[in-house]
């Protein structure tokens, strides 16, 4: 979901007296009661079920045997070795799975060139709208269609646009000369991965170039015309003026897509089903989890992923704080 | 106007014809395929050459696809009421409350939204077999909650958080309890904030794939989106094409509707407090 708000909303509220008074302790009393509704929910959707993953993780547990005969088994699901009599050692266990690493590469393969080209390509038509000229509106309201249409209609949509025998995008592509014999785009290990990114960008650029718009929108446009008068090629205007005056709204909505995008499903799911080359993280959890019964083994890797993604935002919300502190100084 | 000047708004056009052209055809072409059917199909065509419903008459018949709808406006209605109902008082304490420990709750808020689904669909499942909710609406309701109900906490936290205090002291003065603040003085006030966190909710549930597929079994009780994924034909050669297209033209014209006649709100909506943090 790539929707989430951010900012903080802990600042600005000003009035209440220094002092604990009567008015304060009542209004205290009536926030804690608004609060324990929303909070018991979240608890009982988020924090147990998140714990009881991570306990999964640590059993053999399958879907048959969730209540009767699961056992803890420590960190074997993670990493486990026999030793054999002839002194030979066997590991075992997600942290030597090549399957699972496949799946991390393949998930930071995607997360890296797709969100790289939404922000190059959201930021060139964040810039074509921010200029002003006649039938904006209309190029506003176009870009809101991929955002709109649910992705798993947008991958059967493509689907059936880059299918090999009757899809118009290898009709395209010869007419134009382009390749001379027709790509089995999502079947074809050389080309699943690009499918998926080329897919995901279309759908997800219109975010990206919403909330960078946003941001381009907040720049005085006398700095534009000062600029101007001086003579300054646009290009030095762009990197020395827009880019750094856009920067914390860019950084926003890189992070956001970062964070969403190490985190694909549905697209890989319905477009390459069952191809290795684009089997995402997400894909291997779930289809442990629930195609292959490994229910145990499943949640270590649901687990690892959570972690991996934790780690993101405390890296990000840690750098956040330094650039913070750099520019107060 | 000199040759430059000229070939600089020619080169700009193009972009602006290209952004269009890129952002619409995918869907323009849904549009096209769902009215071809018979050999039409297997003919690549950049404009109609016939228009024929069967293809909708075909979704409509066979299969479950009417009640496939229903239970997605179903499940994305009950899921942003209930959110929206447990987002407003929340976001009163939150934003109009100060007390310690509030920058962390909010935190742990936003984390929450950055879950990965994944990470708590074991516990989930367990969860919802334990209440009894697998393959029902309830158990799709009681999961979206989770990516629901921060999203609406976080834009109504920074919607509240700039209403005039004035009005609020004026209230206070005249004895008005904190509930009576939040359903008489400010309720009217937060209407379009409502709507558009109502609609960008909406959207995330009706779009949702994991947890629908995972938590729901049967033909009755799965969401459109599972639907059309799961659509197959005799073998891996017979996919009905035309039919999937129709299925998704039908689930996203609504959705396209409201987004082009909310536009202004949602892209509000989407950008609240993205630029102000």
């Amino acid at each position: 979901m790539a929707t989430q708000a951010t900012s903080t909303a802990a600042s600005a509220v000003p009035y209440i007296k220094p002092h604990r008074s009567k008015l304060q302790a009542s209004r205290l009393r009536a926030a804690a009661l608004f609060l324990v509704p929303m909070l018991a929910a979240l608890a009982i959707v988020a924090g147990w079920p998140l714990a009881r993953s991570i306990y999964f993780g640590f059993t053999n547990a399958t879907l048959d045997n969730l209540y009767t005969g699961a056992q803890l088994i420590g960190f074997d699901n993670y990493l486990s070795w026999i030793t054999l009599p002839s002194g030979k050692v066997y590991y075992s266990g997600i942290l030597v799975d090549p399957q699972w690493w496949n799946a991390v590469w393949n998930t930071l393969r995607f997360g890296i060139t797709s969100v790289t080209l939404e922000t190059i390509l959201g930021m060139l038509v964040a810039l074509v709208l921010n200029a002003e000229f006649k039938g904006r509106g209309i190029v506003r309201a176009a870009i809101l269609v991929p955002w709109a249409i649910p992705t798993i209609v947008s991958a059967k949509m493509w689907a059936w646009m880059l299918n090999d025998q009757f899809g118009i995008v290898n009709n395209m592509l010869m007419h134009l000369g382009l390749i001379d014999s027709k790509i089995a785009w999502t079947v074809n290990p050389h080309t699943v991965m690009a499918s998926i990114v080329v897919v995901d960008v279309w759908k997800t650029t219109p975010f990206m170039t919403l909330l960078i718009l946003a941001g381009l929108q907040m720049i005085p446009r006398d700095i534009y015309e000062a600029a101007k008068i001086d003579g300054v090629h646009p290009l030095k205007v762009f990197w020395r003026v827009t880019l750094p005056l856009v920067r914390p709204a860019l950084m926003v909505a890189v992070i956001f897509r970062l964070l969403d995008a190490m985190r694909i499903f549905d697209l890989v799911y319905v477009l390459t089903p069952n191809m290795p080359q684009t089997q995402t993280m997400s894909v291997l959890a779930q289809q442990n989890l629930f195609a292959f019964n490994n229910f145990g083994y499943g949640s270590a890797e649901s687990t690892l992923l959570f972690l991996i993604i934790a780690l993101m935002t405390i890296l990000y919300i840690w750098l956040g704080r330094v650039n913070l502190g750099e520019g107060v100084q | 106007m000199n040759a430059w000047a000229l070939t600089k708004r020619s080169l700009f056009y193009l972009a602006v014809v290209t952004i269009v052209v890129v952002s619409i055809f995918p869907f323009y072409y849904a549009i096209i395929t769902s009215f071809a059917t018979g050999t039409d199909l297997f003919r690549v065509q950049y404009w109609p050459h016939s228009i024929t419903w069967s293809n909708y008459e075909n979704v409509f018949i066979t299969g479950h696809f009417f009640q496939n709808l229903l239970n997605s406006v179903i499940v994305a209605t009950s899921v942003v009421l209930l959110a929206l109902l447990l987002a407003v008082t929340a976001s009163f304490a939150l934003s109009r409350v100060r007390f310690r420990g509030r920058s962390l709750l909010l935190l742990t808020i936003l984390a929450v939204s950055m879950f990965p689904q994944v990470a708590v669909l074991a516990g989930l499942f367990e969860v919802i077999r334990f209440f009894h909710l697998y393959n029902t609406l309830w158990a799709l309701v009681f999961s979206y909650t989770i990516f629901v109900l921060p999203f609406t906490v976080w834009v109504l936290t920074t919607f509240m958080r700039d209403l005039p205090i004035e009005i609020e002291e004026a209230a206070i003065v005249d004895g008005a309890t904190p509930w009576v603040i939040i359903t008489k003085v400010f309720m009217p006030l937060m209407w379009p904030a409502l709507v558009t966190t109502g609609l960008l909710a909406f959207i995330a549930a009706w779009n949702e794939f994991l947890f629908a597929l995972t938590f729901t079994s049967s033909n009755t009780t799965r969401t459109v989106t599972v639907a059309i994924a799961l659509i197959t034909g005799a073998s891996q050669h017979e996919i009905p094409w035309g039919s999937i297209m129709a299925a998704s033209v039908v689930v996203t014209v609504p959705l396209v509707v409201l987004v082009l006649i909310f536009q202004r709100k949602i892209i509000s909506g989407l950008t609240a407090g993205g630029v102000k943090g």
